[in-house]
C-alpha cells in the first residue's frame, strides 16, 4: 500500500480552535498563580495528599495515552506491517507532544521546577520514579529524533526562513539534508531504544505507587501492578490511535481511515484481553473481590473502570460490525482510552487513603485549570503541526474542499 | 532505514559495555545503620507541658506559632506536624479514670520517627534523603527537586512541605538535631528540655534494653510492646505506653519495611540493565527479519534514486 502524508494547509481559525485558546490562556493563568503564590495556592495538595490530579492526569496518564507511539513503531517499523504506515507518523506527533507536555505537567508540579535537570547528576538506583524520570527524558530525545525527517522532508530544498535569518538559509539546509542522511542509517537504533524505553517506564509508572503498601486499597495493591501498567499501556495503544484519528479525521474533514483502523483494533482483542485477564485473574489469586460491592467511592471506580473501561469496550470489540462502523469503533475506543485514565487516576489519587489523617482530597479550581489548559495546547499544537507538517496521509472527504 | 547484521552486533554490543559500566551501588541510600543513635519516649511520663515543642521551634529556627507553646487549649484539637512545626504534642482521653473519677489524659509527642530502613530515602528521586550511619534520616535541599514522592512513601504522613513558596519550598521534617548531634555533641532540642525525661537519647540497642528492663520491672505500668521495635524495620524513634497504641493514634504498620517489594522487583529487573538489553536484542531479530523477508516500501524507494 502506498501512502503519502501531506501538511493539509487547512484553515486553523474555527469556532473550536478559540474555545481552545481560551482554555489554553485560562491554564496560562492559573500557572501565573502557581509561580507566584505557590503549588498550595492553587491547589489542594498537602502532607498527607501530595500527588493529586496533575500526577494523575498530566503525568501518569499522559504517558499511558502516549502508547500509540512505540505501540505502531513495533508494528509497522519491527515486526514490519507497512499496512499500518499511515497511524504511524500522528501516533508519534502524538507522543511526541504527549511526552512534551508530562514534562510541562511535571515542571508546574514540582516544588523547585528549576531543579528538574538534577536527576541527571544526583542517582538513585533505589528510586523507582529515577528510573522513571530517565526513561522519560531518553524517550522524549528519542521521539524528537524520530520526527526530524518529517521536518526534513517538509522543508529541505525550500528552506526560507523570514527576515534577517535567511542568511542562514543555507546552512539550515545542510544541516537538514545531513540529519536526514545520517538519520536515515540509523533510525532503527531509534526506533528499536524507544520500544524498550517505553516498556521500561511504562512498566515502572506501576512500581511508583508500590513503595506505599499501606496507603493504596488492595484492589489496586498487587505486586504485578507494573505488569498492569505495561499491559494495559499496550492495550490502550491502537485505541488511542483510533480515539485521536477519527477526532482529528472528523474535524479537518478528511477520510476517515477505517481501512486501516478496522484491522488494527483487531489485534487489541488479545491486547486488551490480556489485560483484562491479568487483572481479573490478579482479584480472584488476591482475593479482593470481597471489597467489590463495599460501595464505598473507591470500590465504584474499581467497578466503573473495569466494566465500562475494560469489559464492555472488549466485548464490543469482538463484534467484526463494530470494528467496521466508524461510530461504534469510535465509541469502543473512547471507553477502553476512558478506562486506562481512570486507571491511572484511581492509582495514584482515588487508591491513595493517608492511614493517620484519612485526609480527603479534590481537585482545585486551579488544578484543573492547569490540566485543561496544557490539554488543550497539546491539541493546538498537534492541529498546528498536521496543518504544516506531512504528517496525516488520509485524503480529504468528498464534498469538502 | 537499514538494519545490517554487523551494524546491529556492533551497536548492541557498544550498548552493553555502557550498560555494564553502570553497576547498582553497594550502599543503597536506605541500607539499615548497625549501631545507630535513637530516643526512647515513656508516654506514661509526659505531662503535656509543650515544652519540647518550643525548644524544637527554637533550635531549628522555625518560625513562631500563631498560638503560644504555653497556651493549653491548643490541645483541645489533635495535630499533625507540619511545615511550620517538626514536632507536635497531642493530647488523647483513652479512658482510663483517676481517683476523683476525671478522665486521664495520655500525651503523645510525634515527629519524624527515622526509619531504619526509610521509605522516603528509598523513594527520593535524587538522594536527598539518606539514613546516616548515626541513625539520623537526612534532608539535603541542595539536591531536592520537589516532586514530594517521600511524602508519599512515609508510612508515618511525616514529611511536610512548603506549598506557599513558590520558588524554593522545602521538604519539613524533624533533622534529629543532627547539626547538634554531629556537630556540637549536643542532645536533640526536645530532649534537652524535657523537665519529666520522657524523651531518652542514646544507643538504640541500648534504648531497646533500657525499654524492656521498665516493662519488666513495673508491669502494671506498661503494655508489653515498644513501638518503633519491629514497625516497617524497626526505627531510631521508640515508644513505650501504659495505654494501648491504637488509642492513642498509632497506626498499625508491617514489620517488613514499607519499600521493600518496589525495591526487590526495581533491583531484580534492572541489574546490570539486562531486561533492557535482551529486549532490545529480542527486538532487533525481530526487526532484522522482518526487513529480510517484508522490505520496506520506502527503502525500495531509496534505492532506485
Amino acid at each position: 500500500m502506498t501512502h503519502h502524508p501531506y501538511p493539509l494547509k487547512t484553515r486553523f481559525w474555527t469556532p473550536g480552535v478559540v474555545l481552545m485558546a481560551v482554555l489554553m490562556a485560562a491554564g496560562a493563568l492559573a500557572i501565573v498563580a502557581r509561580f507566584i503564590g505557590g503549588i498550595g495556592y492553587v491547589s489542594n495538595l498537602s502532607t498527607a495528599r501530595p500527588w493529586g490530579l496533575w500526577i494523575g492526569v498530566d503525568v501518569a496518564s499522559g504517558v499511558a495515552l502516549a502508547a500509540g507511539g512505540f505501540t505502531t513503531a513495533f508494528l509497522a517499523h519491527i515486526v514490519g506491517r507497512h499496512y499500518y504506515e499511515p497511524v504511524v507518523r500522528p501516533a508519534l506527533l502524538t507522543a511526541m507532544l504527549g511526552y512534551t507536555f508530562v514534562v510541562i505537567g511535571l515542571i508546574v508540579d514540582i516544588g523547585r521546577s528549576w531543579a528538574i535537570w538534577k536527576p541527571m547528576i544526583f542517582w538513585n538506583f533505589d528510586s523507582v520514579l529515577f528510573e522513571v524520570a530517565m526513561c522519560v527524558m531518553f524517550y522524549l530525545t528519542v521521539l524528537y529524533i524520530e520526527f526530524v525527517p518529517i521536518v526534513a522532508e517538509q522543508f529541505r530544498g525550500r528552506v526560507s526562513l523570514p527576515g534577517p535569518l535567511a542568511a542562514l538559509n543555507g546552512l539550515a539546509e545542510n544541516l537538514l539534508s545531513l540529519a536526514d542522511r545520517i538519520l536515515g542509517k540509523i533510525m532503527w537504533i531509534f526506533i528499536i531504544a524507544g520500544v524498550v524505553l517505553s516498556c521500561m517506564h511504562q512498566s515502572s509508572l506501576g512500581s511508583l505507587m508500590l513503595v506505599a503498601p499501606t496507603k493504596i486499597h488492595p484492589l489496586w495493591y498487587t505486586p504485578i501492578l507494573p505488569l498492569l501498567f505495561l499491559t494495559s499501556a499496550i492495550a490502550v495503544g491502537y485505541p488511542m490511535v483510533v480515539f485521536e484519528t477519527t477526532l482529528a479525521t472528523s474535524s479537518l474533514k478528511l477520510d476517515g481511515e477505517m481501512r486501516v483502523l478496522a484491522p488494527m483494533t483487531r489485534l487489541t482483542i488479545y491486547l486488551l484481553g490480556l489485560y483484562m485477564a491479568l487483572k481479573i485473574g490478579d482479584m480472584i489469586v488476591r482475593g479482593t473481590y470481597v471489597h467489590l460491592l463495599e460501595g464505598t467511592a473507591q470500590t465504584n471506580a474499581y467497578l466503573v473502570e473495569m466494566l465500562l473501561g475494560v469489559i464492555v469496550p472488549w466485548l464490543m470489540l469482538l463484534s467484526d460490525r463494530v470494528r467496521r462502523n466508524r461510530r461504534a469503533l469510535f465509541v469502543a475506543c473512547a471507553m477502553i482510552v476512558g478506562g486506562v485514565l481512570l486507571n491511572r487516576v484511581n492509582v495514584f489519587v482515588v487508591a491513595y487513603t493517608p492511614p493517620v489523617s484519612g485526609a480527603s482530597y479534590f481537585p482545585a479550581v486551579g488544578e484543573i485549570l492547569v490540566t485543561v489548559g496544557l490539554i488543550s495546547t497539546l491539541m493546538l499544537i498537534y492541529r498546528f503541526l498536521v496543518t504544516h507538517l506531512p504528517v496525516l496521509s488520509a485524503p480529504a472527504r468528498e464534498g469538502s474542499s | 532505514m537499514k538494519l545490517t547484521r554487523r551494524g546491529f552486533f556492533k551497536i548492541a554490543g557498544a550498548t552493553g559495555a555502557a550498560a555494564a559500566g553502570i553497576r547498582p551501588k553497594a550502599a543503597r541510600a536506605s541500607a539499615e545503620p548497625e549501631d545507630p543513635y535513637g530516643c526512647l519516649v515513656d508516654i506514661t511520663r509526659c505531662i503535656g507541658c509543650r515544652k519540647c515543642e518550643d525548644a524544637c521551634n527554637r533550635v531549628n529556627g522555625l518560625p513562631p506559632p500563631e498560638r503560644s507553646f504555653e497556651d493549653p487549649t491548643v490541645l483541645n484539637r489533635l495535630r499533625r506536624p507540619d511545615e511550620k512545626a517538626y514536632t507536635v504534642v497531642n493530647r488523647y482521653f483513652a479512658g482510663q479514670l483517676d481517683a476523683a473519677n476525671q478522665l486521664v489524659p495520655t500525651f503523645v509527642k510525634i515527629q519524624c520517627m527515622h526509619c531504619q530502613e526509610p521509605a522516603c530515602a528509598s523513594a527520593c528521586i535524587v538522594g536527598a534523603l539518606t539514613k546516616k550511619e548515626n541513625g539520623m534520616v537526612h534532608y539535603d535541599v541542595t539536591k531536592c527537586i520537589g516532586c514530594r514522592y517521600c511524602m508519599v512513601a512515609c508510612p508515618f504522613e511525616i514529611p511536610a512541605y512548603e506549598y506557599h513558596d513558590p520558588i524554593t519550598p522545602r521538604v519539613m521534617k524533624c533533622t534529629f538535631c543532627f547539626e547538634r548531634i554531629t556537630k556540637e555533641g549536643k542532645l536533640p532540642g526536645c530532649a534537652e528540655i524535657c523537665p519529666t525525661e520522657v524523651i531518652t537519647f542514646g544507643r538504640r540497642k541500648t534504648l531497646l534494653e533500657v525499654a524492656r528492663k521498665r516493662i519488666q520491672e513495673n508491669p502494671a505500668r506498661y503494655i508489653d510492646r515498644i513501638y518503633g521495635e519491629k514497625e516497617v524495620g524497626g526505627t531510631s524513634w521508640m515508644y513505650i505506653t501504659g495505654v494501648p497504641f491504637e488509642k492513642l493514634g498509632f497506626i498499625d504498620v508491617p514489620d517488613k519495611p514499607t519499600p521493600k517489594l518496589a525495591e526487590t522487583i526495581q533491583h531484580s529487573l534492572f541489574a546490570y540493565l539486562w531486561s533492557p538489553i535482551v529486549l532490545y536484542g529480542l527486538l532487533g531479530g525481530i526487526m532484522w527479519t522482518s526487513r529480510r523477508n517484508r522490505p520496506c516500501p520506502e527503502d525500495e524507494e531509496g534505492d532506485r534514486q
